[in-house]
């Protein structure tokens, strides 16, 4: 079959003759993909910040699909389901599960404990090959995977998967009272769907902050929101201090993680010389730029090693910290009422349609934020026919 | 400071989810303190262990599922199993696993060679996209990948000669 092979930083192509995945455990299934994204946290393993991200790996944890196969114990999808499938692997069992911490599950990841496991996220993230390919594997079918709406875009359901549920869970955790100043961090897909949702919540200011033109005219559109560009800033923290009457923002939404731009300091020692676990300039700003007692949220992706940042401003300022891989399943039937009433338009930020076997082009325009991308989409052949 | 506005009618659900209680919000909103029983295996079946999966030694048992992608082979493969020896609390893990990551760049391109296979870097690159939209900087990097294979080749030769010139000087000194 046809399918994104990892070669390393930089380098990916199409394999075209990976073996096709096979049933490995009663309540697999294998879905035949129809749309697989790439993802900005897709772009951290590209550029080789994530330890124990194989060659001959293929990544791709955003897709949708049809069901083809499926275990003997599997009750809950059956052969031809449209299915949009959450990009955490979840046992629904365990007892981060039972907490509805389906990104946190403990049985679904030997490799690492701080870690739930992902799709094509590295053996850090449990090994599994990922969707940005024709077929993958999909484990606890009776779990993860959701029929998609029969009046659903199958362009909307697959931004159901990662980035609309991780902008939702951002402006949750920031535990947004209505009238909240909400600064956001990145103008990313995730950084607009959090700054889009962060309304959803009441809040009363949505300030976005990124360094991309293109990207922070999209986000004052597609978000109804503020957007500044860090680079004419003399100092964002500075900035956001001013626009706040000096007391700092009340939310401040980290939707960067480490490939963060901004810094050189940081940039040098966690991009180039990675002596941290990618640049945490966002991060720093966040924490700078709340508010006394404020919470700052972070669903931007770091490595598992650590970070500079100004923890001790933390506690000083007494600051909550909340952060998480996005419990996709606990937050799907909400969003499809979203989506479905018109208050969330998914497919709106999607700008590239590309053919899986233009892979390597497609991670080269995201990553280098050539020709005005903001969201990139892998067709498989076999769904274009 | 700027003036917040009061009218959000014009945003479609703005406050639909507002929720003044939701704090404590996710993650630790719907505790059960299931875990102070420690780690119980759910009633899961085991996927069968076809091939080697290292696994992490902060839990007891190889997960229910795991995934078969890639399992570690080579000096890379070696570098790994050192790497699981230690906790995730660790740089002795993390730092060897980057390692064997770029050990296992290098084993990829020998594999290919081997398979008589010839990786095209420039397209694996992207680089007919970056041909296509940003043309400067394409021409840019292939004339610094020019410049610096020229001087590559440049000190080569120079250093492929310097014997040459030591012999000469030699015998000269020999002669005097």
């Amino acid at each position: 079959m046809l399918a994104m092979n990892y070669r390393g930083p930089y380098r990916v192509r199409l394999d075209r003759n990976k073996p096709m995945p096979e049933i490995l455990h009663p309540q697999d299934a294998i879905v035949r993909v129809t749309r697989a994204c790439i993802c900005g946290s897709d772009l951290h393993l590209y550029h080789g910040l994530v330890p124990d991200t194989r060659v001959g790996s293929t990544f791709g944890h955003e897709f949708v699909g049809i069901i083809e196969e499926v275990g003997p114990d599997v009750t809950k999808v059956k052969v031809g389901d449209q299915v949009l499938v959450p990009f955490n692997i979840a046992c629904g069992e365990c007892v981060f599960c039972k907490q509805e911490m389906y990104g946190n599950c403990h049985e679904s990841n030997p490799e690492a404990t701080a870690v739930g496991a992902i799709y094509g996220y590295s053996h850090t993230a449990g090994g599994y090959n990922g969707g940005q390919a024709e077929y993958v594997r999909v484990p606890y079918a009776n779990v993860g995977p959701t029929v998609i709406p029969a009046d659903m875009d199958p362009d909307d359901a697959v931004l159901l998967t990662d980035v609309v549920p991780t902008g939702y869970q951002a402006a949750e955790m920031g535990a947004i009272q209505p009238g909240d100043t909400v600064v956001v961090f990145g103008a990313g897909p995730v950084g607009i769907m959090a700054a889009k949702c962060a309304w959803l919540f009441g809040a009363g200011r949505v300030i976005v902050i990124d360094h991309l033109e293109y990207r922070l005219e999209f986000v004052r559109n597609y978000a109804q929101c503020e957007a500044y560009n860090f680079k004419s800033l003399e100092d964002p923290v500075l900035f956001i201090k001013k626009t706040t009457g000096w007391l700092g923002a009340d939310v401040c939404i980290d939707a960067v993680g480490a490939d963060a731009s901004g810094n050189a300091m940081q940039s040098i020692t966690g991009k180039k010389l990675l002596l941290q676990a990618g640049a945490a300039t966002a991060l720093h700003w966040a924490i700078n730029a709340v508010k006394k007692g404020g919470v700052v949220s972070i669903v931007g992706v770091y490595g598992p090693t650590d970070n500079l940042v100004p923890i001790g401003n933390m506690m000083n300022k007494g600051i909550t910290m909340r952060g998480n891989q996005t419990s996709v399943k606990r937050l799907l039937p909400r969003l499809i009422e979203h989506v479905q009433a018109g208050r969330l338009n998914p497919k709106g930020i999607i700008t590239h349609r590309v053919p899986l076997e233009e892979v390597a082009d497609a991670y080269h325009i995201f990553s280098a934020k050539l020709d005005e991308c903001i969201k990139p989409v892998l067709i498989p052949s076999s769904a274009r026919a | 400071m700027e003036t917040t506005p009061k009218d959000y009618s014009h945003i479609k659900g703005w406050g639909i989810d507002a929720d003044p209680h939701n704090n404590p919000s996710y993650p630790i909103k719907h505790r059960t303190n299931g875990e102070h029983a420690g780690y119980v295996r759910p009633d899961l079946p085991q996927q069968p262990e076809t091939v080697e999966v290292l696994h992490s030694n902060e839990r007891p048992n190889l997960t229910a599922v795991f995934g078969t992608s890639a399992p570690p082979s080579g000096l890379s493969g070696m570098i790994r199993r050192l790497a699981f020896r230690y906790s995730e609390n660790e740089y002795r893990h993390w730092l060897p696993l980057l390692l064997a990551d770029r050990v296992n760049v290098v084993e990829g391109i020998l594999d290919d060679l081997a398979h008589g296979h010839i990786p095209n870097i420039f397209a694996e690159k992207g680089g007919k996209a970056d041909w296509k939209y940003n043309r400067a900087g394409a021409i840019r990097s292939i004339a610094v990948g020019a410049l610096l294979t020229t001087g590559a080749l440049v000190l080569l030769t120079r250093k492929s000669k310097a014997p040459r010139r030591s012999k000469t000087r030699s015998n000269a000194r020999d002669k005097a």
